[in-house]
């Protein structure tokens, strides 16, 4: 792999080479690296772009990472993923994409993943976009993630995109089953003239069903940023969204959270705030020595967990 | 040393314009715990945001160990060597307390070990806060806690606290004052400490009074405190034997 491929592995999966475990590495619609182990087995799809992941029942403690990187300006592809995953598993997925654009084409990708999780079982899928490079051409990343959690299991889902995606539109539908349940952590931040959209639902299908959703964005310069977070509760279940954004300079969000019951016992609750970075915080900070440059900083790093 | 010269601040509500300190002249030598004392709205927290640049004086001199202090910025203060203690702190989402009290020790990250000196300090366990994020979670006197372990961390030459005794419990406020005690006794720094609490009045070598924008009393404790204890003035309506 080149130095630039590095890089964005480093910045999308945490990665310093190769990955330990199973693994698939995606470059410009080509297979860059692939390996199965005996309890997750990676194929290629045969009627479209993408892969199959089977995860055997009783997997513990392994982790498949499946990075996409896109180098060739004016690429752009849509891959679909799906995920069979066994009962009694405890396995970490770590996805991402990471886009260098140096042209002044668009590059695109557009990944649709689709978890069907068994029983008992508890998944960590970790989910980190970035791009880069100095050309004109745009950075589009459109995420789709589907999930199916099943009874007594747990999915936590945590996305992050910090940097140089122009434009995102994410589409996440989750549906939890009995004794199950969905966490999910979004961490947003958008600058210069970025778009992101985000659509949600989370479905709380079955019995004692939990869902939570924490969203935590930052929109600078003239970014726009749109959420719609929504659970819906069909059962006697419990379901969470919180949402805070920064809003700086002239960027704009909008955060529309939303709760459905069709139980009587549905349980849910929804917060949503959105505002500067308060005064004091910085003036707090800054008797800490900090300039006002810094305290921001430290205050954006806190609040988006970097 | 800390010196206080003519200091002055008015602030305009749009129908009038109120003189909130007056004229105020005060130096406090160092190493000395001054406490500050007076009735609510007397000027106090203005007088310590004044000194720590958060309010900047309509007129009046501030000089730190000889440096004139009046046009620095909050941060040039605070490089130099002063910090705040806030009445009411605010909340950092997503910032975990090592994390705020490492910045306040100068910007390195703090070992568990070092927080956990600091924590203990004001009476919190550091196994429990360590990794706590200084948010809504905490409560108003856990979040007071944290504030007052900023500034012991901080380790400056001027340490102003704000009513560090607002919201905290009595078992919590023992230990507070113990701290005071012990810091006062173990480091040349000089201590301001806003406070209406007889146990930590009767930490200090000096008190100052200020009420109504002006200092009305100040001395060493000893002459101070007996009159504050025996004025229970109350309501001047009722006084004057209505």
């Amino acid at each position: 792999m080149e130095k630039l491929d590095l890089g964005l592995l480093k910045e999308i999966a945490l990665l310093d080479g190769v990955p330990s475990g199973a693994y698939n590495i995606r470059k410009n619609g080509t297979s860059a690296g692939r390996f199965s182990t005996e309890n997750i087995r990676i194929e290629p799809k045969t009627d479209k772009q993408g892969i199959d992941i089977n995860i055997k029942s009783g997997t513990k403690g392994e982790t498949v990472h499946i990075p996409v990187i896109l180098t060739e300006s004016g690429y752009t592809e849509t891959v679909y993923n799906d995920f069979f995953i066994g009962d009694d598993c405890d396995v970490t997925i770590m996805a991402g994409c990471g886009i260098h654009n140096c042209g002044d084409s668009e590059s695109r990708h557009d990944g649709v993943h689709t978890f069907y999780i068994g029983k008992n079982s508890v998944i960590r899928y970790a989910e980190r976009h970035y791009g880069d490079g100095e050309g004109k051409g745009e950075r589009i990343m459109n995420p789709e993630t589907v999930a199916y959690i099943g009874e007594g299991s747990v999915l936590q889902m945590d996305t992050v995109q910090i940097r140089g995606v122009d434009s995102t539109v994410r589409k996440t539908k989750i549906v939890v089953k009995k004794d199950a349940s969905a966490i999910i952590n979004e961490k947003l931040m958008t600058h210069g003239n970025q778009l992101a959209e985000s659509d949600m639902d989370l479905i709380l299908e079955g019995e004692n069903a939990t869902g939570r959703i924490t969203s935590r964005s930052v929109a600078k310069d003239d970014s726009k940023q749109i959420f719609r977070p929504c659970v819906v509760g069909k059962a006697d279940c419990f379901g969470h969204i919180r949402c805070d954004s920064i809003l700086m300079d002239r960027a704009t969000i909008s955060s529309v959270p939303a709760v459905a019951a069709e139980h009587t016992d549905a349980n849910l609750v929804h917060e949503a705030a959105i505002g500067r970075i308060a005064g004091d915080q910085l003036i707090k900070l800054m008797t800490l020595g900090l300039t006002e440059e810094e305290a921001e900083e430290k205050i954006l790093e806190g609040f988006l967990g970097e | 040393m800390l010196e206080i010269k003519g200091l002055s601040f008015s602030a305009d509500n749009g129908a009038e314009r109120i003189d909130i300190l007056k004229e105020i002249d005060l130096s406090v030598e160092q190493g000395t715990f001054l406490v500050l004392t007076g009735p609510n709205g007397g000027g106090k927290t203005t007088l310590a945001k004044a000194i720590s640049g958060i309010v900047q004086p309509t007129g009046g001199k501030i000089i730190w160990n000889g440096t004139d202090i009046t046009n620095l910025s909050i941060t040039e203060r605070a490089r130099l060597g002063i910090s705040y203690g806030f009445q009411q702190p605010p909340r950092f989402i997503g910032m975990k307390v090592i994390d705020l009290l490492s910045l306040a020790a100068g910007g390195k990250k703090l070992s568990r070990m070092e927080c956990c000196n600091y924590l203990n300090k004001v009476g919190l366990c550091a196994a429990d806060y360590v990794d706590r994020e200084v948010d809504t979670s905490l409560s108003g006197g856990e979040v007071k806690r944290i504030e007052i372990a900023t500034i012991l961390a901080r380790g400056s030459g001027l340490m102003i606290f704000d009513e560090p005794e607002a919201g905290i419990d009595l078992w919590s406020f023992a230990k507070l004052t113990e701290t005071f005690r012990e810091l006062h006794a173990t480091s040349n720094a000089t201590i301001i400490v806003i406070s209406h609490q007889e146990r930590i009045i009767s930490l200090a070598d000096e008190i100052a009074v200020l009420s109504g924008g002006k200092i009305s009393e100040y001395g060493k404790r000893d002459d101070i405190f007996p009159r504050l204890l025996g004025e229970g003035r109350g309501c001047e309506y009722m006084r004057k034997g209505n």
